[in-house]
């Protein structure tokens, strides 16, 4: 017999954990479990193979870049800390949670799902969407359904409206503000218990 | 998906009805993805249903905690009952079953081919399967007897465990299909193939695909032998869903009588996770649940119609028996538990993104 208490502790430094990114207990719990599962070979650890292996993320147009985004750059591996810190980006914003001055921005306000999505699309993190990164996630997105020209109307037509400085590429804050009647909240948060 | 990315796109004041792409797009394909990261639908069909409420077993505990002491006293005596008290009445019951099953059988083999030779090996049969259900505590309930399985037909149902077999047996006898095993299996099957015909394929027959056929079609061309049972799914599934049915069953003809077969829950969780545990810790886990409950709906019979060909058909079986089992129709193949996902479903996906924006653009351009 065990209880919740001892599988928490199993894991290291799990009340930091909670109190970065805001999850419950609970929720600790199931991702823990999820991270097993995904874990096949009990490695502790998950490689971009172990992603792969979920049927419908590997039907996802831009899977990949999904993946791509739990692990840094240079890094093959991702612990279970930073397996909760990404998925925490997805959390739902509190709403009632009082705003305390000094307290670093939670990992699941507005702003940061905002930058999530925005290294989607910004690979070489350079800052900004340049045309090829925007020309390589709608060939992903698109398959091999349109043709190039096609492909590159919508690109241009999309930096048309959003790039406000004429630089020919958007910056964070040119996404943020042609996104900035999207209600963000709803639509990059997701349920975490059944 | 239309409907989220446009729920998206109402948003954004630029854009009028439907059609262009917009940078926020992606966030419904990102989304998505970090669902399934978090869960999804197909890993979870071949693990077991987690339970509402507790029932009572460390097995279906997932997230336990100390609650109290009476409950914990409580689990306790239930632990005691269910290895001490029924484990080994059911034990005893499962064993005079199995053996009365072999010797009746070989017995009623003896006997010249007729009508009583039939009658007694359907007698023998219900009874010794009746004796095995009694030894896993099965309790089971049929309704709509009277579209039962006649003989020449095939009888097609879901699959959760090999515990469904003595289910469906409990009510009618059939006609089983299946590999030539050694060991307890093997004189089991060598057994009842002498009081009536069943269909066992060594291992090599069974990849040729037109000789299971013939024999099959053969089988229900012969209107005394008894109808088949095929459980298209060609795999374990958890009970709360449907999955793909291989099209192979609904090729051969005649007449289709789909079952359905839901298992209750509460009082003991009958799937068999075969990559988890091996027939034997599956068995001692089944006869150390409370009990196997569950309902068994017999359908209306189906034949194939004109212009339909076997897919769409096994489609067709496939969603009469998940409306009524109440259980989710998924398209996914059951055979994914163990291989990868195909290039063409995520194409199917990008397709379906691209009529969004491409339509749209057509009529522009224009």
């Amino acid at each position: 017999m065990g209880s919740t208490s001892s599988t928490l502790l199993k894991i290291p430094n799990v009340e930091v954990l909670m109190q970065e990114t805001g999850f419950s207990p609970a929720h600790i719990i199931r991702l823990h479990d999820r991270f097993k599962a995904l874990d096949k070979e009990g490695r502790g650890h998950l490689c971009p193979q172990d992603f792969g292996a979920i049927k419908e993320l590997a039907m996802n147009p831009i899977g990949d870049r999904i993946i791509g985004a739990f692990f840094s750059p240079g890094k093959e591996t991702v612990d279970f800390h930073t397996f909760v810190k990404i998925l925490a980006h997805f959390r739902p914003v509190d709403k009632d949670r009082p705003k305390e001055p000094n307290s670093p921005e939670p990992i699941n306000s507005r702003s940061n799902k905002l930058k999530f999505a925005f290294q989607l699309y910004d690979q070489d993190k350079d800052g900004k969407i340049s045309r090829d990164e925007l020309l390589k996630v709608l060939r992903s997105m698109l398959g091999m359904q349109v043709t190039e020209e096609q492909l590159e109307s919508i690109a241009d037509r999309t930096i048309q409206e959003a790039d406000l400085d004429r630089d020919e590429a958007i910056s964070f804050e040119e996404f943020r503000k042609s996104l900035e009647k999207v209600n963000i909240d709803h639509k990059m948060s997701i349920r975490f218990l059944r | 998906m239309q409907e989220e990315i446009g729920e998206l796109r109402r948003s954004h004041p630029k854009n009028l009805a439907g059609g262009d792409f917009t940078l926020c797009d992606a966030f419904y394909f990102c989304k998505k993805g970090i669902e399934n990261i978090v869960e999804d639908q197909v890993t979870q069909r071949f693990t077991s249903e987690e339970l509402a409420s507790w029932n009572l077993l460390t097995r279906t505990n997932n997230n336990f905690c100390y609650i109290s002491l009476r409950l914990t006293i409580i689990w306790g005596l239930g632990v005691f009952i269910r290895y001490c008290i029924l484990l080994p009445l059911r034990i005893t019951l499962a064993v005079i079953g199995l053996s009365w099953l072999v010797i009746g059988t070989i017995l009623v083999g003896l006997l010249p081919s007729s009508n009583v030779k039939n009658w007694l090996s359907d007698l023998v049969h219900i009874t010794c399967y009746r004796i095995c259900a009694r030894g896993l505590s099965a309790t089971i309930r049929y309704h709509n007897k009277e579209n039962r399985p006649k003989k020449g037909g095939i009888c097609v149902a879901n699959h959760t465990s090999p515990i469904d077999i003595v289910i469906l047996a409990n009510d009618g006898c059939y006609a089983m299909v299946g590999q030539v095993h050694g060991g307890l299996m093997g004189v089991l099957q060598r057994s009842i193939v002498r009081s009536c015909p069943h269909v066992w394929f060594e291992r090599s027959e069974m990849k040729d695909r037109h000789a299971v056929a013939k024999r099959l079609k053969d089988h229900i061309a012969d209107k005394t032998k008894l109808p088949i049972l095929i459980f298209p799914e060609g795999t374990c599934i958890n009970n709360t869903s449907v999955m793909m049915f291989k099209k192979g069953s609904f090729e051969i003809g005649g007449t289709i009588y789909p079952v359905a077969i839901k298992y209750d829950p509460q009082f003991g969780d009958a799937f068999w996770n075969s990559a988890k545990y091996n027939m034997v810790s599956y068995l001692l886990r089944m006869m150390t649940s409370w009990a196997i409950v569950c309902n068994v709906w017999y359908l209306p019979p189906m034949t194939r119609q004109d212009g339909e060909d076997a897919v769409q058909f096994a489609n067709r079986v496939k969603s009469a028996i998940a409306h009524q089992g109440g259980l989710v129709d998924l398209s996914w193949d059951g055979g994914l538990k163990r291989e990868k996902v195909k290039e063409s479903l995520k194409e199917e996906q990008q397709k379906m993104y691209s009529s969004m924006i491409i339509g749209s653009d057509f009529n522009e351009d224009i």
